[in-house]
């Protein structure tokens, strides 16, 4: 029985060398690991010991080794970062100094902050709004021309950098629809009637039969203090304007009916913070110039 | 051959003695356990002392009761397996998300919901990105807002009454893993968790004296009870909100 540890006996039918390993007298030949993938082995090592010393790696009492080239994830994502904000800047600084007509009048400017607004407006607004911001129910379209809380740049801007509703900013624009139903300012037979004029405002036809004088009497009692006597709305308050095709909350009598029981209005997030000024700056350009920009 | 029939040689080689492992079975486990032993201690036990493993950051509170009911449904629902919360300190991600996520961040979720499966965007900086209605269409039909969506539809959860019968044991257990939840917060987390569903509540200012920042939200929870719909919201909007990066110290953080 042979049994050492290294290069064995002759095996004649193979012409090979055995290990040397016998058990109950059966021997194993020598096959070698290739001797590539034992150098690439031998060299992975290499590379480990040499990757422990120039990177972070080995984490220890009071910090991990820190590495000689001293390279952190860290400190290059704020070094990326600052290289991209100066590659920006030769635009971002003419952005954020020129204002928003300004914009708008010099074509240069006009181009970088649309591109760089539908940047902005696919990954912040479209979620809302729509990727071609067409809005959906609730979610006003701001193609349309026709504006809650005002369409002018000045006003669009104060809407993206405070929102809507939205509590956490103080600037935020206020103005709630109460609860005319819910709360019992106004019964189903009210809100009928005025359903059947509002919608008269607007062009559509009232159900046969549609008390309209008593229907204009419980609007200007109730309503008009925000939409106006002449249903056109109001920007401060961000009271819809009635007397178009554009809604909100669907034009049907049911639709209408719904929303003067139960009141209310959408939140928009404030985006200050979020978004840089150039950025909110570019959004306002962008959304400005879709087709509805007053 | 057993190791005792073995011939003693003059001169032993070291293969010679990695022959006892290879002919013990018993002593060759012990010596794999040996082994893997001091790989896991030198990869995890410097952790436990490091002070760096978790920074610690201004801001970080544990979850409100509300926010934890949102936070069971969300990893009862498997959010995490289309959804990461750990946006990466890689430009991309950054410039997408917001500042990269901090350690101390998930520091109270247990499990942590980092992940790396992103079939839809990260949820790490997804506090108040959006309104409370448009997560609550969302869930209902995520189609009927964005339309290239591929997410389910998790409209029954706005028609399951919220179970918070068991909230504050819930609080107590993560108590017993380190989530600072104090004896005040448990008792009072019926108290909290209905509180955060309705702002004019009463109980909105002790909220929020227990649980700083945390906002209350307009579910209507004095009318109708909490929905499991309610709980997630609640969740999601506190969301990468608990730190206030204008006041982090991005410098002194490198490590």
């Amino acid at each position: 029985m042979a049994d050492h540890a290294h290069g064995g006996d002759y095996d004649a039918a193979t012409g090979k060398t055995t290990t040397g390993h016998s058990w109950d007298g059966i021997s194993e030949l020598n096959t070698p690991l290739p001797r590539w993938w034992l150098y690439t082995l031998y060299g992975c090592i290499v590379w480990a010991i040499i990757y422990w010393v120039l990177f972070p790696a080995w984490p220890w009492f009071g910090g991990a080794t820190k590495g000689l080239l001293g390279w952190n994830s860290r400190t290059v994502v704020a070094r990326e970062l600052d290289e991209l904000r100066a590659s920006r800047s030769a635009m971002n600084d003419k952005l954020a100094a020129a204002s928003l007509q300004q914009i708008e009048a010099t074509p240069e400017l006009l181009a970088f902050a649309r591109a760089e607004g539908a940047a902005a407006f696919a990954q912040n607004c479209s979620p809302c709004h729509g990727a071609g911001a067409q809005g959906s129910r609730g979610y006003p379209n701001l193609n349309a021309d026709r504006w809650l809380w005002g369409g002018t740049l000045d006003q669009i801007h104060t809407t993206i950098t405070h929102g809507a509703r939205w509590t956490a900013d103080p600037d935020t624009h206020a103005g709630v629809m109460p609860s005319f139903g819910r709360d019992g300012l106004l019964n189903k037979e009210e809100i009928s009637t005025i359903a059947d004029y509002v919608r008269t405002l607007s062009g559509n036809a009232p159900d046969a039969g549609a008390d309209l004088a008593k229907g204009k009497q419980l609007f200007i009692d109730n309503c008009s203090p925000c939409h106006g006597e002449d249903g056109k709305g109001n920007v401060d308050v961000g009271a819809a304007n009635l007397t178009t095709q554009v809604w909100l909350y669907g034009p049907t009598k049911a639709d209408i009916m719904h929303r003067i029981e139960v009141g209310g209005g959408g939140v928009m997030p404030a985006w200050k913070g979020r978004l840089d000024e150039s950025t909110i700056k570019a959004l306002t350009v962008f959304v400005h110039t879709l087709g509805g920009g007053k | 051959m057993s190791a005792t029939n073995q011939a003693p040689t003059p001169k032993r080689s070291l293969w010679d003695y990695h022959a006892i492992f290879e002919k013990n079975s018993i002593i060759l486990v012990l010596g794999i356990l040996v082994a893997i032993s001091i790989g896991g201690l030198v990869e995890i036990v410097p952790l436990f002392f490091l002070k760096a493993t978790i920074e610690k950051v201004d801001g970080v509170r544990p979850k409100t009761p509300l926010e934890l009911a949102g936070f069971d449904i969300y990893v009862r629902e498997g959010c995490y397996l289309c959804h990461s919360q750990q946006v990466r300190a890689l430009r991309d991600e950054v410039e997408r998300y917001g500042h990269y996520s901090l350690a101390a961040e998930s520091m109270y979720d247990h499990p942590f919901q980092w992940g790396s499966k992103r079939n839809g965007p990260d949820l790490a900086r997804i506090g108040g990105k959006y309104s409370d209605d448009w997560h609550r269409d969302h869930l209902r039909h995520p189609q009927a807002v964005v339309p290239a969506s591929i997410m389910p539809r998790y409209g029954f959860l706005e028609e399951t009454p919220l179970d918070g019968a068991h909230i504050a044991d819930n609080m107590k257990t993560l108590a017993l893993v380190g989530v600072p939840y104090t004896q005040d917060m448990i008792d009072k987390a019926q108290e909290d968790l209905s509180a955060q569903g309705s702002p004019d509540s009463p109980g909105v200012a002790d909220l929020q004296a227990r649980y700083p920042k945390a906002s209350a939200h307009e579910f209507g929870a004095d009318k109708r009870p909490l929905t499991e719909a309610d709980a997630v919201i609640a969740y999601l909007q506190q969301l990468g909100t608990q730190i206030d990066f204008k006041i982090y110290d991005n410098k002194a953080n490198i490590r």
